[in-house]
């Protein structure tokens, strides 16, 4: 049911843990629905220059995790902003239909991080994200 | 070829050899129909008696009340939708409860939507339903006492004799789906009182694509599959033969071995090893419980992702996660056990039967709890406390 680069990443998990000097950190979805996933950054001079994560979920929930925060590691904030959950689940080679929404979720955890990281500068994320991301739903 | 430590056998579980080598006469050289007149057909036709005598000595019924179908699904929704038929006159309300398998859930769902009324009976964090509750729920106009012999997620065994007793003496029409009972545990129709039993021939060792339903006689359930007329009219379609004797070869080969003392020491040693694991839980009835189930829940991990990790160390287990059921609630049951929804997502179960050994469960035991441990490692709802 799911591609080899899935299980590939699943497996053995890329950047997967805690950030001890992260300044920005997102968390999305919820244990009631059966996925979490909490990404830590260290973004200097609007460069994502490292990331990791944790993540409670499904197969597809850790794998689009990892994937995601690989994408992302290196870029500046806007191009990680532009990570959409296609190109997640492209870069796995594809995910089965009913677990499309953990790369939805893998992509609202780096918005969500970086909403965090304007917080923190004092910059309203809203106009720039879209929403805050805090929002609740599975 | 890698070892497979396949510990899925309430899923399905593999044929055994008797009921394979006394199917196969069936697939090549007696392939008649048991409507013929001819030989090969009579002998098809004989072959089916004598397996509806093995099912009906088995448990405790009589030849005429065994009817064979396509599996256990069908046998439940027969039992149930022909009995609301059959009643329409004195009532459309059937009992049943929280915990029951899809085959009867989505059948009441179902009828549901065409107007009947049903009590789902809440069950205790075991698993068990309440008797008093069962009592206080029946009406005058209630038609059908559904409620299953033992769970198949987390290996509770019900109270069927008493739920029978109580149906009995309510005048209503008692029917148990007793798919993980039948070949596992003792099971007597009569000692349990039911109206109509459900049974299924791939959870015992027998080929997948039979079923068993028993209508006790005088019932006169109505037919649910209209046709020519097989099983005397009242379930159609050309006997599945070559199934319906690796059934009855099955069943004869285990009953003997009734109850299964090693697999419900096998189970025993899993569940004492694996509640070693901090913040790990056992689901079900720890006493009345299936030989062959030790169903758990960890702890700040999903499901899937256990079963995955236990996939590359050729284990086959099973989990109700919603994550393995493609929806986003976990499994129904383990709700109705009052576990909250985060907990039910670690669900995990191990269905064990005689064909796995002590040395299949000590595999399990050196190789879970690294695997628990690594997905706590990457969960942001664990904590070491």
């Amino acid at each position: 049911m799911y591609s080899d680069k899935v299980m590939e990443h699943f497996t053995n998990p890329r950047n997967v843990g805690e950030l001890p000097d992260a300044n920005a950190i997102g968390e999305v979805g919820n244990a009631k629905c059966g996925d979490i996933m909490k990404i830590f950054m260290k973004i200097e001079d609007n460069i994502i220059k490292d990331i990791s994560f944790k993540t409670f979920g499904c197969g597809a929930a850790v794998a689009t995790s990892s994937m995601a925060a690989e994408m992302a590691k290196g870029k500046t904030v806007q191009e990680a902003l532009h990570i959409s959950n296609k190109a997640v689940s492209e870069a796995l080679d594809g995910l089965p239909s009913e677990k499309m929404h953990c790369s939805v979720l893998a992509e609202q955890a780096i918005r969500a991080a970086i909403s965090n990281y304007y917080e923190r500068q004092g910059v309203d994320p809203i106009p720039i994200i879209g929403c805050d991301m805090k929002c609740e739903d599975c | 070829m890698k070892k497979i430590y396949y510990f899925d056998n309430a899923a399905t579980r593999p044929i055994s050899k008797v009921a394979f080598e006394a199917m196969l006469p069936y697939l090549t050289d007696g392939y008649g129909n048991p409507s013929s007149v001819y030989s090969v057909g009579r002998d098809a036709k004989k072959a089916i008696e004598d397996a509806r005598r093995t099912v009906a000595t088995a448990i405790g019924a009589m030849p005429e009340e065994i009817y064979f179908t396509g599996s256990g699904t069908e046998s439940n929704n027969w039992a149930i939708r022909s009995t609301v038929e059959q009643n329409k006159d004195k009532g459309k309300h059937i009992i049943s409860s929280a915990i029951e398998h899809p085959a009867v859930m989505s059948t009441l769902k179902y009828l549901e939507k065409q107007g009947c009324d049903v009590t789902y009976l809440d069950v205790n964090e075991y698993g068990q339903v309440s008797l008093d509750e069962l009592k206080k729920a029946i009406r005058s106009d209630t038609v059908l006492i559904t409620i299953m012999m033992a769970n198949n997620e987390v290996g509770t065994i019900l109270p069927s004799a008493e739920i029978g007793k109580i149906a009995k003496e309510n005048n209503v029409s008692f029917h148990t789906d007793a798919v993980q009972a039948v070949g596992h545990i003792e099971v007597d129709v009569k000692e349990i009182g039911a109206d109509m039993l459900t049974l299924s021939g791939h959870k015992l060792g027998g080929a997948k694509g039979v079923g068993v339903l028993y209508v006790r006689k005088g019932l006169n359930l109505p037919p649910f599959i209209h046709g020519g007329g097989q099983e005397r009219g009242k379930r159609s379609g050309t006997e599945n033969v070559a199934g319906i004797v690796s059934l009855a070869a099955a069943l004869n080969d285990v009953l003997p071995r009734i109850p299964l003392n090693h697999v419900s020491q096998m189970r025993d040693k899993l569940i004492e090893g694996l509640l070693k694991i901090t913040r790990s839980r056992l689901t079900g009835d720890p006493v009345n419980r299936l030989p062959g189930i030790a169903s758990f829940v960890f702890e700040g991990i999903e499901g899937e992702s256990i079963l995955l990790l236990l996939d590359q160390c050729g284990i086959d287990a099973s989990s109700g996660s919603a994550c393995s059921s493609g929806s986003l609630d976990p499994s129904h049951v383990l709700l109705a056990l009052g576990l909250p929804h985060e907990i039910a997502h670690g669900s995990l179960r191990f269905s064990i039967c005689e064909n796995n050994t002590d040395e299949d469960i000590d595999y399990v035991l050196e190789k879970l709890p690294g695997i628990v441990a690594k997905l706590r490692s990457m969960s942001p709802v664990w904590n070491e406390e």
